[in-house]
């Protein structure tokens, strides 16, 4: 058999309504296939929802058969997919379909997704009773619009060309037009081939004297290719060399002497963009080098970049189940903000914990004990936090300052910044303990 | 302590579903699911920005049928996006897995707080009442096994699977034993490779169709959403195509077995049992160890898979006198999932919302319900 005679459609009639434009679509899509010598497998139809999604069953090709305006992004997952494998990917839908679908039609576009979008315009969406799309031209009628639609229509070839599609072209739906078709087909990456038709069933009857030329022309829709370009096609990058996301570069070395202290619970909050978290986060590993447990979470604003930074932590000599807490043992507070978010927190805190208060912050009456710090004078905003920490560490050694300045020493702020000068040390503390 | 990583549970997660063969992450970015988003940009063997949560599904899908394991993670608001293209994926019986991470809602709610008030609506996320394979993450070692075992799932049983999480499981930083971690095997996918004629939805002893990617180059495959009979055939309600259905729903019963994860923590002689799930399962651990430690005989069980419900879990809580069920949500919707809304005297209800449940207020409840 030769390919010409291959039959990509099964000998049962083609399930539309008599004149319906779907029938030349599949007839002329099944000579375009022949014509490019394509075997049955290499062809993968998608299609949506809508009459013309019917035809599944009359096509021998693989198909897949989705949701309604959905096709796109559907075949565009496919053809990621099978890129390699040498398919043709071709979708098939309805103006209704490409209305609801749009995104996927601009997205794919952009893309440059490998694949040919057949549009069946037929002005309206027929398999509900005939209900205008965004695709009815301005006065066109259906069924349920009488007096014809008020505004101008998409121009769907217009909005995928400006979208970045390889190949546009709008045919009228009559004849032969598998020519065309096996055009769009060949080409690589996004190509759409949108085709004016009529349906039979609600257009005629509610436009008499309906000439499809005419409704064309007086929409400005004009047959024409409006776009055929080489352009690269979308190809989902492959990323072979990943490393493990729990790799020996993770793991911390107890490296001192466990403290004697049981589970502590910590709340350190300041202002966003002054390191709370990076602070935080280096508390903690410095905590695991003396060979205890941590946790640690963030509570911030969605806008990262201001207003409060906060973070919880737990240290224990035993591994920690529950990482929450409804108010801390230690509560250490850098700025107005963090003091602002705190505020119903140490409202609880009761006598025998104890508050960290940056100079200058007026706080209320409390229970808790307050200790009065400078964490700020004179001090970078960046690196507020930091040295917060270690002020803190240095009036309430829960685990030793030696294993912080460790833990910050060999993170990426120790290696580029001079630690002595920000944290104010006179002596040679960090060189002995890295 | 050896190898001792502080490190988030997403990193984890991650890690385990690369491990188990995931191959392509597809994701649209959603507070607080964005770290999954981050490491799998970095871990994945292939990853995919798509602009938004539906065509983040039909992306999976297509990726699935063309023989990929898809993976994303999202939050409420996407989620609800995603829910017509989970049933599509759900008929055409592709494999995919979808990392829940709970936040508070309603609608966008509140970001960056957890949540576990998804329930009820994954399980009635496939129109008809359909089973969905979901489970829920509770500690960090479930952070490891479960995504690796999801993957398995929804390979064997061909279905997309729903894993639970929440923003304080995800995001919170742990001190973890990283030595400790290991054995997780990448999935052997069985692939039809008959020369007899392929019928895309005949089902297996297991009620499993054998899978052919659509690369095939030696048969034709049909995937649908619609009502269908075995070859993939749209069908209006046939007797073959109405079974067809009805199997999707039995295939998930049927093989849930293999599938059945839950920590049962059964004290001797106890009358009261702590059910709980997620998040709420590190309060309700901490508060079972403090009760016992007064002398209180409690047992506890945490349930890592939870939709469908499994029996097994009758079976443990009809022993006891007084059943508790803490969930982060308003009106307990694993446990009128379990019992119904009207509560017998028996059952208690241990919610919250907008706030982890703390490990006081799961003492204070039993106490005060059971002293009674």
């Amino acid at each position: 058999m030769t390919n010409m005679e291959k039959e990509f459609l099964t000998k049962e009639p083609l399930p539309f309504c008599k004149g319906c434009g779907h029938t030349l679509i599949s007839q002329n899509t099944e000579k375009a296939l022949q014509k490019l010598n394509y075997k049955l497998t290499d062809v993968i139809l998608v299609t949506d929802i809508g009459c013309h999604g019917i035809i599944d069953k009359s096509f021998l090709t693989h198909t897949v058969h989705g949701l309604h305006g959905r096709s796109v992004a559907l075949a565009a997952g496919v053809s990621i997919g099978v890129a390699g494998h040498g398919k043709k990917v071709i979708v098939f839908m309805g103006d209704g379909s490409a209305t609801i679908g749009m995104q996927h039609l601009i997205d794919s576009a952009h893309n440059n997704d490998d694949m040919t979008v057949v549009i069946h315009n037929n002005m309206l969406y027929g398999m509900t009773g005939g209900q205008p799309s965004e695709f009815t031209p301005k006065g066109f009628k259906t069924p349920t619009l009488q007096d014809g639609a008020a505004g101008d229509c998409y121009d769907i070839c217009e909005v995928v060309t400006a979208a970045g599609a390889s190949y546009v072209r709008r045919i009228t739906g009559i004849g032969d037009f598998s020519e065309e078709l096996a055009e769009a087909f060949s080409r690589k990456g996004f190509s759409l081939i949108e085709v004016m038709e009529v349906c039979p069933s609600y257009a005629v009857k509610a436009n008499p004297g309906f000439k499809l030329k005419e409704v064309q022309q007086n929409a400005g829709l004009h047959s024409k290719i409006y776009t055929d370009e080489d352009k690269p096609v979308f190809i989902a990058k492959m990323n072979a060399a990943s490393k493990s996301l729990v790799d020996v570069e993770n793991f911390i070395e107890q490296k001192f002497n466990t403290p004697a202290i049981q589970q502590t619970t910590i709340m350190f909050a300041g202002s966003a963009g002054e390191g709370v978290q990076v602070a935080a986060e280096l508390f903690a590993k410095a905590a695991i080098t003396c060979g205890l447990f941590a946790t640690k979470k963030g509570s911030y604003p969605v806008t990262v970049g201001i207003g409060y930074s906060a973070s919880q932590l737990i240290i224990a000599p035993s591994e920690i189940i529950y990482t929450g807490f409804d108010y801390p043992d230690i509560m250490i507070i850098t700025s107005q903000d963090g003091y602002d978010f705190a505020k119903k927190m140490i409202r609880k805190m009761p006598e025998t914990s104890v508050v960290f208060l940056n100079s200058g912050i007026e706080a209320e009456p409390i229970s808790a004990r307050i200790i009065i710090t400078d964490f700020r004078t004179d001090m970078a905003a960046k690196n507020v936090s930091l040295f917060a920490m270690y002020q803190f560490l240095k009036q309430h050694e829960i685990i030793p300052v030696e294993a912080f300045l460790h833990t910050v020493s060999n993170s990426k702020i120790g290696e580029k910044t001079d630690l002595k000068k920000m944290f104010r040390i006179q002596d040679n503390t960090i060189q002995e303990t890295t | 302590m050896k190898n001792i990583g502080f490190i988030d549970s997403s990193r984890l997660i991650t890690e385990s579903l690369v491990r188990a063969g995931a191959d392509v992450f597809v994701g649209y970015p959603i507070t607080p699911a964005n770290l999954l988003y981050l490491y799998a940009g970095k871990r994945f063997p292939q990853f995919i920005a798509a602009p938004d949560e539906i065509t983040t599904l039909q992306l999976m899908s297509g990726l699935a049928a063309a023989g990929k394991i898809p993976v994303t993670a999202t939050s409420f608001p996407g989620f609800a996006l995603m829910i017509e293209s989970i049933n599509m994926a759900y008929m055409m019986e592709l494999p995919m897995v979808i990392v829940f991470v709970q936040r508070l809602g309603p609608a966008t709610g509140t970001a960056t707080v957890g949540a576990q008030g998804d329930v009820s609506i994954v399980n009635g996320v496939i129109s008809g009442g359909l089973a969905l394979p979901t489970m829920s993450i509770s500690n960090t070692s479930d952070c490891w096994t479960l995504p690796a075992k999801a993957v398995e799932m929804a390979v064997t049983m061909r279905t997309p699977v729903v894993i639970f999480t929440s923003k304080e499981e995800v995001m919170t930083q742990h001190s973890v034993n990283l030595g400790e971690i290991s054995g997780i095997k990448k999935v052997e996918r069985t692939i039809y490779n008959s020369k007899e004629k392929y019928i895309p939805y005949r089902p297996d002893k297991d009620l499993v169709p054998e899978f052919l990617p659509l690369t095939s180059n030696e048969h034709q495959i049909r995937l649908t959403a619609s009502t269908h009979d075995q070859m993939g055939i749209i069908q209006n309600t046939s007797d073959e195509a109405l079974e067809n259905t009805l199997r999707l729903h039995k295939k998930v019963l049927h093989n849930m077995e293999k599938f059945t994860f839950y920590n049962y923590d059964a004290d001797p002689g106890a009358e009261t049992i702590l059910l709980s799930f997620g998040i709420s399962s590190l309060a309700s651990a901490t508060a079972v160890k403090t009760l016992r430690a007064r002398g209180e005989k409690i047992s506890l069980l945490l349930a890592k898979s939870l939709l469908p419900v499994p029996q097994k879990y009758y079976e443990i809580l009809h022993k006891y006198k007084h059943i508790f069920v803490a969930e982060e949500n308003l009106t307990g919707q694993y446990r009128q999932l379990l019992f119904g809304s009207k509560l017998p005297d028996h059952i208690h209800g241990i919610n919250k919302l907008g706030k982890m449940i703390e490990p006081s207020e799961i003492i204070s409840k039993i106490q005060s319900s059971t002293q009674q």
